[in-house]
């Protein structure tokens, strides 16, 4: 397959991760951030291929997975409401609420449907006058600008039927949480490529500087991965901490411009809640009071939906890298993707979703 | 996070332990039954898992029979010393009319296919028909000479069937059933539980390329080569195949649900662990593309026109060589083998020489956000 192949060459992959073994002089412990990501290393077996020349710990890059679990229910409640068309991306249908999920709720009845852009979503309001469309609005920097070219086109449109239920996230707050954290245990960071593709490499400076950390932006195929943990271990091995851009071929330093002026007029940042972490100040992204009419939230009487996680997960420990999925009790037997108990179960994405996924044949349960 | 089901009874167990206030909560049971709150989902027709907990949860308490609880895709029973294989299928393809066929000859060669794959000659087809208030005639004449057209090629003849008409809004257009009733060769004797270790897993041809057909069709994609269903009868190439030898064990089609759903399923009803090596499985480039695109794996995207076959590994050249040697067969490859290790797991290995589970589907495959 033209451009991606190149990317997943075996004999080169094989000679990046000899280099990487023989380079690195102890285990550095290096965390991708984005889910993404850590499907690829899992789906390809990355971390067997590397040995002990590195740990790897995986981030809390899952947009799905970090979708506090209110948020989930106040999607089930709207989407349970006879005016509402709740439009989502396909894999936030499966993630359980307090006490059932999209799906069960589609079956019931409600009108849920998946789409691949939000602006299937803007459509869907224009062609359906008399319905309330709601389009579920999840994702890190990445999916903001489609997020916010949805609204726009929706106020050209002059649509008031269509809103957004936001859970937006932002990478670089979660890394500073992390590395505050008094039992981080995080050398390096693969900051995600597709984040950095719209909002470029700049904000991850403050972060160099400030905790003295080396930080390379990554790609999502096996050689990107390997190109960026052997970036990281010659920047540790040499004592450097600077942002390196592995992924430049999709990602400029400033990012893209428009995207980030679109984001700019829409939205605003806010304190956020991550599934599994915590309310982390200024993580987040919401709509601006100018667009407070197509804000779900608002719109609907959803502010008395709150919810309890189950206490039993360690899914703060693992999106921060302390341990590893493998390293929970509950891992691959009380805890599933069918019968989740946490964050980073109920999505393909989620560390430990990947690791039963694909790699469970290699753990004793 | 508990089970749905569970919920409300929680709940209502807790009222009713206020009221009473009983001091020894072990010694307290709910006396009313859990209350079925569990809805059909989309995704237990999806030949996953959830398609697995309706089998192991409702039907085969209710029908369980020496012959049913095989849990082959066609039941064989004997007859005055012959062996007839039977199977059904229904057909609720969106939409009806695709690249490389439609729901007519879909209905013809999926149940052909069942049957061939139990080792059976197809020899006569039923045909029932849901048609939706509105349908215009025409579609319905078209789906009818596809069929007709379909048998014609197969050899097979539809002689018997039914029609029902529903209200508009209760059917999507027109739905198929089809059921067929074939004779078993002699001494064929296919099963999903007959994989041995060291055994060899061979595939007839391309993966994904019906699943990918449909998908481009509903959402309006553009390739530059279009991709066209491989919706095809596979008889003749069974009958090429258990001609060469008498080695084959099982043999299947990987529908709905893909290849992986078929190994795991001869994984579980065998008892062993199975071992694909990815560079081997042949996936077209356009396939693999929109695969990449949509967030999706080809080893989990139905086919129409393809076997997967289990066989003892001194027949494996034999059997890959008669596959070739049929039109429907010349992209066959040997993907990989049976394994002791890891039992009721299937295995793959990466291009990278590392090693992945390829799982069942839990229901539909969803397209990732990012």
């Amino acid at each position: 397959m033209k451009y991606l192949d190149e990317y997943r060459d075996a004999r080169i992959a094989r000679a990046l991760a000899a280099e990487i073994r023989q380079r690195s002089t102890r285990p550095w412990v290096l965390m991708e951030i984005c889910g993404g990501q850590t499907h690829t290393l899992m789906r390809y077996g990355i971390d067997d291929l590397l040995g002990d020349s590195v740990q790897l710990v995986h981030g809390p890059g899952c947009p799905v997975c970090v979708t506090p679990l209110e948020t989930i229910d106040r999607a089930i409640a709207l989407a349970r409401r006879p005016d509402v068309t709740l439009v989502s991306y396909g894999d936030m249908l499966r993630v359980p609420g307090s006490d059932t999920d999209l799906f069960h709720v589609k079956a019931e009845g409600g009108d849920v449907r998946i789409v691949y852009s939000p602006t299937d979503a803007v459509q869907l309001a224009r062609s359906q006058p008399d319905r309330k469309v709601v389009f579920f609005a999840i994702g890190f920097e990445t999916t903001a600008p489609a997020h916010a070219m949805a609204v726009l086109q929706a106020e050209r449109l002059g649509l008031r039927n269509f809103s957004l239920l936001v859970s937006h996230v932002l990478v670089p707050p979660a890394i500073r949480t992390l590395l505050h954290s008094p039992k981080n245990r995080v050398q390096g960071f693969i900051a995600p490529g597709h984040v950095c593709t719209v909002v470029g490499c700049r904000e991850y400076e403050d972060l160099v500087r400030e905790f003295r950390v080396p930080i390379v932006v990554g790609g999502f195929e096996p050689l990107d991965l390997l190109e960026a943990i052997r970036m990281l271990v010659i920047q540790l091995e040499e004592g450097r901490a600077e942002v390196e851009n592995q992924y430049v071929r999709s990602v400029q330093y400033e990012g893209n411009r428009p995207a980030q002026e679109a984001v700019a007029r829409v939205f605003e940042v806010s304190d956020r809640k991550w599934r599994g972490i915590g309310p982390i100040p200024e993580s987040g992204l919401c709509l601006k009071e100018k667009y407070a009419a197509f804000d779900a939230d608002r719109l609907f009487d959803l502010a008395g939906i709150s919810s309890q996680e189950p206490a039993e997960c360690i899914a703060a420990e693992v999106l921060l890298g302390h341990k590893k999925p493998t390293d929970c009790t509950a891992f691959g037997t009380r805890c599933t993707p069918d019968k989740p108990l946490g964050a980073p179960m109920v999505s393909s994405e989620g560390a430990c979703a990947a690791y039963y996924q694909y790699r469970r044949h290699l753990v004793t349960l | 996070m508990p089970p749905t089901t569970n919920t409300a009874a929680t709940s209502l167990h807790s009222e009713t332990v206020t009221k009473d206030e009983p001091k020894d909560l072990a010694a307290f049971s709910c006396p009313l039954p859990l209350p079925a709150r569990e809805r059909i989902l989309l995704g237990h027709g999806s030949g996953g898992k959830l398609s697995a907990d309706l089998l192991r949860d409702v039907f085969l308490p209710a029908l369980s029979n020496p012959v049913l609880d095989r849990l082959e895709d066609q039941a064989v029973v004997s007859f005055n010393g012959v062996r007839l294989a039977i199977t059904t299928d229904s057909f609720v393809v969106k939409p009806l009319f695709f690249r490389g066929g439609d729901i007519g000859s879909l209905a013809v060669h999926g149940t052909i296919n069942d049957l061939a794959m139990g080792g059976a000659e197809p020899l006569w087809l039923s045909a029932a028909f849901i048609l939706e208030e509105g349908l215009p005639i025409e579609t319905l004449r078209r789906v009818v000479a596809s069929m007709q057209q379909a048998g014609a090629n197969a050899g097979v003849q539809i002689v018997t069937g039914d029609t029902k008409v529903v209200e508009k809004g209760s059917a999507d257009g027109l739905f198929i059933n089809t059921t067929g009733i074939g004779r078993v060769r002699d001494g064929v004797s296919l099963s999903a539980s007959q994989a041995k270790p060291g055994d060899v897993i061979l595939i007839s041809g391309y993966l994904g390329d019906h699943g990918i057909a449909i998908l481009a069709e509903r959402e309006g994609l553009q390739f530059e080569t279009q991709v066209k269903s491989d919706s095809a009868a596979l008889y003749t190439l069974v009958a090429c195949l258990l001609d060469a030898t008498h080695e084959v064990r099982c043999l299947r089609d990987p529908t709905r649900g893909g290849l992986s759903s078929t190994l795991n399923e001869f994984a579980v009803s065998s008892q062993v662990g199975m071992e694909l090596d990815e560079t081997s499985i042949p996936v077209r480039e356009e396939v693999r593309g929109a695969c990449e695109m949509l967030g999706l794996d080809p080893l989990y995207v139905a086919n129409e026109g393809k076997l997967v076959a289990i066989v003892a590994p001194s027949a494996a050249p034999t059997a890959l060589r008669a596959l070739q040697s049929h039109p429907l067969g010349k992209d066959a490859a040997i993907i990989g083998r049976v394994t002791q290790e890891h039992p009721r797991l299937v295995v793959m290995r990466t291009p990278l020489g590392t090693t992945r589970i390829v799982d069942m589907l839990s229901g539909d495959q969803l397209p990732r956000i990012c």
